[in-house]
């Protein structure tokens, strides 16, 4: 509970917008990349999917989040509760 | 050899913690692991003071690859926790933590089932302390239903140790086969504490309820002293990659939806409990020395990210992923640590996770479990997700909350570069952990095709996540409960319960006023022909009384007389 309460004056730079867009753009880049080096090595692997799509572990993490976060805010209709849910319950 | 059965000396020192005070008290109890390693050191493997109590050969110290390797890990976690715990003035929460590791070491040499079990229950009574420290009324509820469980789970182990030991006459805790009752029980002991699906709730319950000190400590030891315990006693059975896959892939949408990064911490933890499981159920050389190494590196940074988060808490008083944001500011420090962690726990190149994750993943692919090994991949997919961007970026970065709060505690900062270091150099020399893993090890995770599937999975991931971020698709932070299944006995069964008592007291209500109108009619006829005006209880004369029993004698007479 030690917020400072002098005013922080001091900027940073990911306060810039245009700094987080730059952070954003470099990852699709960085992604981008590691799709390419798929092309440059040869991969050893235990099941031929793996080898017949380029970048198939980036699709399949890619999806795979995707899916998770909408699945959960779905699940998150049945299973939210307020906050004192538990508290709540006990007292009537 | 060895002088004293390890454990014990953290165990009985800490008896004497109170008549320590200040930084002799700190020193006193950090030198306490740090002898309990040095002896580890130099002790060859074997079974040491066995003795015999009503007939059951006990063998309290049993020394190998398997549980020195456990012993090690619990002995460090042990030195980090009681580092970062410096500043604490509370002498209960001390010895609780000082006991509790020292069972849990105790409980990883443990020789027989016997020995096993008065462990176990140790770290169950010594661990709960640590939650009761907080002293809210939600700790102390939710420590009551956490050492509810846990000691159950302790009474399951003994009964399935007795059963067994009868059946074949031996308490060893040796690789058992997973028929009969005895070992049946054991099992599901272990799974208990291992938070096999179902079976989970006491652990996030429990955990974010702690001190912001005792949640470290308690991430550390219970959990891995149950994976320690399948490992030990149930390799290769198969169920376990079942359970195992499910554990990884159930707790991580949780993770996603729930607001208290600590609870997120903890199902992240469940999740990568599962990964070790999968290990256990494979159970080659390669799958069993992945669930040893990745208990080692998951006990490093999960008390990483436990400290950050922790020290968070103890610094803004709240853990609320909804009341935090730009923390990085003025805790940058305590930010870089977090994000080694979750680099770490995600698995990246480098980092402690990526060199022992990848053992299991690919002894699953080795051995043809091709969709178990799908689902492993998800997890570490989404593991990034929850544990490797959402933790630090909550907490840390995001929309500023407007809160300045002071960098951590000096002594908090430097337990977190202790295990922050570790993760890292654990990563880039991996040698240090694999030579002592149970087997020997062919393994290399740096070949270039570890390397760049496993950036392509993380990369990929955390696209998905600014994509979903920039497109407003993410869901927000919300304060909220999320149920879970202690939502059964927490809710559920107490409302059925309610139901029945309610339908027993309309019931007996009813029954009631039934049997109230037969005893009032029974009641109105008794008074009718009892009362003082019924015909039963009407007073008469003497000479009418005296006429009447004359002609009843004299009508038993004329009957008498015809009858001979």
């Amino acid at each position: 509970m030690e917020d400072n309460s002098e005013p922080n004056k001091k900027s940073f730079w990911l306060d810039n917008k245009k700094n987080v867009d730059k952070i954003w753009y470099a990852l699709i880049l960085i992604c981008a990349l590691t799709v390419l080096a798929d092309l440059f090595y040869h991969k050893h692997v235990e099941y031929s999917i793996e080898d017949i799509i380029p970048g198939m572990y980036g699709w399949y993490g890619f999806i795979g989040a995707v899916f998770l976060v909408l699945a959960a805010k779905i699940l998150r209709k049945i299973l939210m509760r307020s906050e004192n849910y538990y508290n709540e319950n006990q007292n009537d | 050899m060895i002088e004293l059965p390890p454990g014990l000396i953290l165990i009985v020192g800490a008896f004497l913690v109170p008549f320590f005070h200040g930084n002799v008290r700190n020193i006193y109890m950090l030198l306490l692991p740090i002898f309990g390693i040095w002896g580890l050191l130099t002790v060859s493997n074997g079974v040491y003071f066995p003795f015999e109590i009503f007939g059951y050969n006990l063998s309290p110290v049993r020394i190998d690859r398997l549980s020195l390797l456990f012993g090690y890990i619990f002995h460090i976690a042990a030195i980090i926790s009681l580092i970062y715990a410096f500043h604490l003035k509370d002498t209960v929460q001390q010895m609780a933590g000082l006991i509790y590791a020292g069972a849990a070491i105790g409980g990883a040499f443990a020789g027989d089932l016997i020995t096993l079990f008065i462990y176990w229950e140790i770290t169950a009574i010594a661990s709960v302390f640590l939650i009761w420290s907080s002293r809210t009324e939600a700790s102390f509820k939710a420590g009551m239903r956490y050492l509810i469980i846990q000691v159950g789970s302790g009474v399951l182990l003994l009964a399935g140790a007795i059963i067994h030991f009868h059946k074949t006459g031996s308490i060893v805790f040796d690789k058992m086969n997973l028929s009969g009752l005895g070992p049946i029980l054991i099992f599901i002991a272990f799974g208990i504490k291992a938070a096999f699906p179902l079976l989970h709730n006491w652990l996030v319950d429990a955990y974010p309820e702690a001190t912001v000190t005792g949640t470290v400590f308690l991430s550390a030891f219970t959990t891995k002293l149950a994976i320690y315990a399948l490992a030990r006693g149930f390799p290769g059975t198969e169920m376990l990659i079942w359970i195992g896959a499910t554990m990884t892939a159930f707790p991580i949408f949780y993770a996603v939806i729930e607001n208290n990064l600590r609870r997120v911490l903890t199902y992240s933890l469940n999740n990568q409990l599962g990964f070790m499981v999968v290990g256990i159920g494979i159970g080659t050389e390669l799958s069993i020395n992945g669930t040893a190494a990745h208990a080692f590196s998951h006990i490093l940074y999960k008390a990483v990210l436990f400290m950050s988060m922790g020290a968070v808490l103890y610094r803004t008083g709240t853990i609320k992923g909804s009341e935090l944001g730009g923390l990085y500011k003025t805790m940058p420090y305590t930010t870089g640590f977090c994000i080694v962690g979750a680099a770490s726990a995600s698995a990246f190149p480098l980092f402690s996770g990526f060199i022992s994750k990848s053992l299991i993943v690919t002894a699953a692919a080795v051995e043809g479990h091709w969709f178990v090994w799908g689902v492993l991949l998800f997890a570490s997919a989404s593991v990034f997700y929850h544990s490797g961007i959402k933790i630090p970026y909550f907490a840390f970065f995001q929309h500023d909350s407007g809160k300045r709060p002071q960098e951590a505690p000096k002594n908090m900062l430097a337990a977190m570069g202790i295990a922050a270091f570790l993760c890292i150099a654990i990563g880039v020399y991996p040698y240090w952990l694999y030579d002592i893993l149970p087997y020997n090890v062919d393994y290399k995770p740096y070949t270039t095709t570890h390397v760049v599937t496993q950036l392509q999975l993380l990369f990929f991931s955390a696209l998905a996540f600014g994509w979903l971020m920039r497109t407003g698709l993410y869901p927000p932070e919300l304060k909220s409960t999320n149920l879970d299944f202690d939502w059964s006995y927490r809710v559920f069964i107490p409302k059925i319960l309610n139901i029945v008592a309610n339908s027993i007291k309309i019931i007996n209500a009813s029954l009631e006023s039934v049997i109230h109108k037969i005893l009032a009619f029974v009641n109105a006829n008794l008074s009718k022909h009892h009362g003082r005006s019924g015909i039963l209880a009407r007073t008469s004369s003497l000479g009418g009384s005296v006429t009447m029993i004359i002609s009843v004698l004299a009508v038993l007479i004329i009957i008498f007389y015809f009858e001979t």
